[in-house]
């Protein structure tokens, strides 16, 4: 059915339901095209903009492809040394108990180089939100086997495929901290799709609302693509990411607060 | 019956031409241009009229150059 209104009578200020959130800044993102990093960035700023927390909230990036969000948080942000996010969020909270603190790290960073880290804040019962990026890869050095690739999955050190006799199993840290008494929250997620992007969203609310009451550490995995990594398209990394990361790495909550 | 129409703006020189967004629209309404942005991409467009404002475009989309618009007549 055709409509009369002109698009200049449909694009007022009265008539807007989405633009980008002001947590963001206009900084154009470093990441490849169609990298789950941004939209990732972006639903975690539409929670902090939603709960009016801008000015009480710190961050803390990592290395990784990542390393510049400080750059596009419109936000107090620290950068840590590879990680140990973990380790400088306990320090900010621990010093800045009324603020709202993030890390929000990748695979290679938190479960890799950082898993010493991440194990202890989570079992210290840290109250801190950690947001983990899982893409299966390291990024940013060029696609090299994580603790997180799937067997037999390719990457730039493991060519024919992982071989987990030779190079061990994939590392499922996400239900390991889930085991540990100081988390209160443990969910996974992903943000490739409208509904992904919906839940993953409510669930960034949720671990900050916990934090909030001072219920330990939330702990939010999102299963993302590194295209560039994959050597695919975003469209094609993200069908593949369903069909081979999501049966192995399964989208919901792992453990929830007690009521 | 209420009817919904919306309308897109897409932050063309932003935009990456990933293509995230194209299959999060229910109603076909972006496609990639022929021609491309001040950084090369083949950019993000609208091609008809069918769009309601849903905002599943730019929720999906990782560099959130997308601005949503509804209206409901
Ligand atoms: C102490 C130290 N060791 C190694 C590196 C090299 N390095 C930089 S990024 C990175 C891995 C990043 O991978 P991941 O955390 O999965 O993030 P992604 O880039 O995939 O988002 C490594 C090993 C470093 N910068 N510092
Ligand atoms: S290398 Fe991978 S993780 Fe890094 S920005 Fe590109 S797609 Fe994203
Ligand atoms: S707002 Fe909805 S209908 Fe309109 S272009 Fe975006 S996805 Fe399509
Ligand atoms: S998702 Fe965003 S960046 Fe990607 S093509 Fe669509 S508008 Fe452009």
């Amino acid at each position: 059915m055709e409509h009369t209104l002109t698009k200049e009578e449909i694009r007022q200020e009265k008539n807007l339901v989405y633009k980008k959130t002001n947590v963001m800044t206009d900084n154009i993102l470093s990441y490849c095209p169609g990298c789950g990093h941004g939209t990732a960035h972006r639903i975690l700023a539409e929670v902090i903009e939603e709960m009016d927390i801008q000015d009480i909230t710190i961050g803390v990036d990592p290395v990784g492809c990542s390393v510049l969000a400080y750059n596009f948080f419109n936000l107090d942000m620290q950068q840590a040394a590879h990680g140990r996010a973990p380790a400088l969020a306990t320090a900010i909270k621990r010093l800045f108990p009324e603020k709202f603190v993030f890390t929000y790290q990748g695979d290679g960073d938190l479960a890799a180089i950082g898993t010493a880290e991440t194990i202890h804040a989570c079992n210290r019962g840290e109250n801190i939100t950690i947001i983990f990026i899982n893409n299966g890869i390291y990024g940013m050095t060029g696609g090299q086997m994580a603790p997180t690739t799937l067997p037999g999955m390719k990457s730039s050190t493991s060519p024919y495929g992982r071989d987990v006799q030779m190079m061990g199993n994939p590392l499922k840290i996400t239900e390991l901290v889930a085991q540990l008494p100081g988390t209160c929250f443990v969910t996974r997620q992903a943000v490739h799709t409208p509904s992904t992007v919906r839940r993953a969203k409510r669930a960034i609310r949720l671990a900050f609302e916990y934090q909030s009451k001072n219920m330990g550490l939330s702990f939010i995995e999102i299963v993302s693509n590194c295209n560039s990594g994959w050597k695919m398209t975003p469209r094609q990394s993200n069908e593949w990411m369903e069909a081979n990361m999501l049966p192995f790495y399964p989208l919901g909550d792992i453990k929830v607060p007690e009521k | 019956m209420a009817k919904v129409i919306g309308d897109i703006v897409i932050d063309i020189e932003r935009c990456k031409g990933c293509e995230v967004c194209i299959p999060a629209c229910p109603h076909d309404v972006i496609a990639l241009a022929k021609n491309v942005n001040g950084k090369g991409y083949h950019y993000a467009e609208t091609i008809n009229d069918k769009c309601t404002g849903c905002a599943n475009c730019a929720i999906v989309c990782p560099d959130g150059v997308i601005t949503v618009y509804r209206v409901k007549i």
